[in-house]
């Protein structure tokens, strides 16, 4: 699958890069969906050995390729959120030196790259590889509820039900972009939406 | 002089209104005919007398309706005031800064005792009676920063600089021009800038930095930007948006004139002795373009301005569908008379309108 070029638009969206295996005590590796494929690239078995990988395979089958792969500690989790505490327990009981790769969408890079850096990792620790859905994680600056995989713009807020459109706008620390009510100034006129990226 | 305080309001019926001396003093933004982003800085030291550049932290007729205003926010979305954990040495900063500042500047309003770590603060306006030790937490009744900028006029951004960057970690943003401290806490200059269009490619951001970088303590700076608001709004935030974006499709020829306001900040900038973090008050100055129209020179020139700004511009700063109608009204007090160059009305010079 190639790689989503991301256009250069937003000074507050990170860069995503290209994984490599870097040398190190200990690796953890956090994916989703077709992030397996990045993981899949640059793993080889003496790597392996000192890896735990965290999944979340959201309906894609690339799970039994990793688990195949022998890494040291597999987990496949269901959704982020059900392995966030997973996460943070690897995080806070961490070697110095852990090397962290992260890879899939950008939700889940942003939220474990959130996750790791409160956990005190610096962002030179911190690869990450873009693959999969292009869809964002939007937060609602209204009532501030995140609707996941949001690949249309305007969308509907998963939680308030506002028309918000997509504000080109990343914070970090929420690992969202930003939603703003399109039609306050005309309620009702809603454009039809259009993929994100269009 | 004695402040005569205003009982107005910035919401729902909108009571808010200047006074003669308010207007006169108002500062106005536009030193040319022509509007650009810059970076225009300059020292914070003073200005004329009377003027809200006279004081370090300018004290006027909205005080105490503005701090009402402010605190019924927070009573609706306390996340408007914040401070990462790391922020509470440069909340003390601030708190010693505006309380010396202000018991010095206006010494029948403000008064600061302090023996030691022992302080007493007294802010008659308010009616505010508090003693407490300094660098002492739990002897307020709010974190520091909050304390001090509920009885403070003005957004206040306390910036963290670190990397050569600065990181917007805390600040008290009640009456911002549509951005959201929620969102952008933890940003660093250029992140929390992203969605401003234009000032990246001309590099304005990077100057700017620079220069913030260099801030030196007692040598605070400033710089005016600007904004259009319908209706005397404080809270033009982005949480409320979709309650008030309505309003700007209410303007009308007939209330144009009083409806329509011209919204200024006086942005400035003090390095803090302790924790050398960088304090971004960014005050909020309101007028409508009635008002506004009673000085020749500026009617003249807001006219010529607003005509002449880029599209860009004009969508960023929210009035792109509205400007049409400002033109029709601007333009009636535009007679096509030289200006003369700066930002004060020069009412003892200026023409009179000519039609």
């Amino acid at each position: 699958m190639s790689k989503f070029e991301f256009p250069p638009s937003i000074t507050s969206r990170p860069v995503y890069g290209t994984l490599e295996a870097r040398p190190g005590k200990s690796h953890l590796m956090i994916a989703d969906g077709e992030g397996a494929e990045a993981i899949l690239r640059i793993a080889t078995p003496e790597l392996m050995a000192k890896t735990h990988i965290i999944y979340i395979p959201r309906g894609t089958d690339y799970a039994d390729k990793l688990r195949a792969l022998n890494p040291a500690q597999f987990y496949e989790g269901p959704s982020y959120a059900a392995s966030a505490r997973r996460i943070d327990h690897v995080l806070e009981n961490a070697h110095m030196g852990m090397q962290i790769y992260l890879t899939g969408t950008e939700g889940l890079m942003g939220q474990a790259e959130t996750q790791a850096m409160n956990a005190g990792f610096p962002q030179g620790a911190i690869q990450t590889e873009h693959r999969g859905s292009i869809g964002r994680r939007m937060q609602c600056v209204h009532c501030k509820g995140i609707t996941e995989d949001v690949e249309i713009d305007p969308f509907v807020c998963s939680h308030c039900g506002l028309n918000l459109f997509v504000r080109d706008h990343y914070s970090r620390r929420l690992a969202a972009y930003q939603g703003v009510c399109i039609d306050a100034e005309d309620p009702g006129n809603v454009p039809p939406s259009k993929g994100i990226y269009e | 002089m004695t402040i005569q305080f205003n009982d107005e309001t910035f919401r729902d019926d909108y009571t808010f209104k200047n006074s003669d001396w308010a207007i006169e003093r108002f500062p106005f933004p536009f030193h040319e005919d022509s509007y650009m982003y810059s970076v225009n800085m300059e020292q914070h030291r003073g200005g004329p007398e009377g003027s809200i550049y006279e004081k370090r932290f300018d004290v006027d007729e909205h005080y105490l309706s503005e701090m009402r205003d402010r605190a019924q926010v927070l009573a609706d979305d306390p996340l408007r005031c914040q401070s990462l954990p790391h922020m509470t040495l440069a909340g003390w900063d601030l708190l010693e800064l505006i309380m010396v500042s202000k018991s010095e500047d206006y010494p029948d309003l403000f008064e600061l005792h302090r023996d030691g770590d022992k302080w007493h603060w007294i802010n008659k306006p308010m009616g505010i009676d508090q003693k407490f030790t300094f660098m002492d937490e739990s002897t307020l009744p709010y974190g520091p920063m909050e304390y001090i900028t509920r009885q403070a006029q003005g957004d206040f951004a306390v910036l963290d600089q670190r990397e050569e960057n600065l990181w917007m970690d805390a600040g008290m943003i009640t009456t911002q021009a549509d951005w959201s401290l929620d969102f952008d806490i933890g940003m660093n200059f250029f992140e929390w800038h992203a969605p401003v269009p234009l000032a990246h490619e001309k590099g304005i951001f990077i100057r700017a930095l620079k220069f913030l970088l260099n801030v030196q303590q007692g040598a605070p700076a400033r710089r005016l930007n600007w904004t259009m608001t319908v209706n005397p709004l404080l809270d033009t935030s982005p949480e409320n948006y979709h309650k008030w974006g309505v309003q700007k499709t209410e303007l009308t020829p007939e209330n144009i004139g009083r409806k329509q306001h011209l919204r200024v900040e006086l942005q400035t900038f003090f390095r803090l002795p302790r924790s050398n973090a960088l304090v971004f008050p960014i005050r909020c100055y309101l007028c409508s373009f009635e008002d506004l129209m009673t000085k020749p020179k500026w009617g003249r020139r807001l006219h010529r301005v607003i005509r002449d700004l880029p599209d860009e511009l004009a969508t960023y700063k929210g009035f792109i569908d509205n400007r049409p109608m400002m033109l029709d009204y601007l333009s009636q007090f535009d007679d096509g008379l030289p200006t003369s160059p700066g930002v004060f009305p020069d009412l003892d010079t200026e023409p009179p309108l000519q039609k």
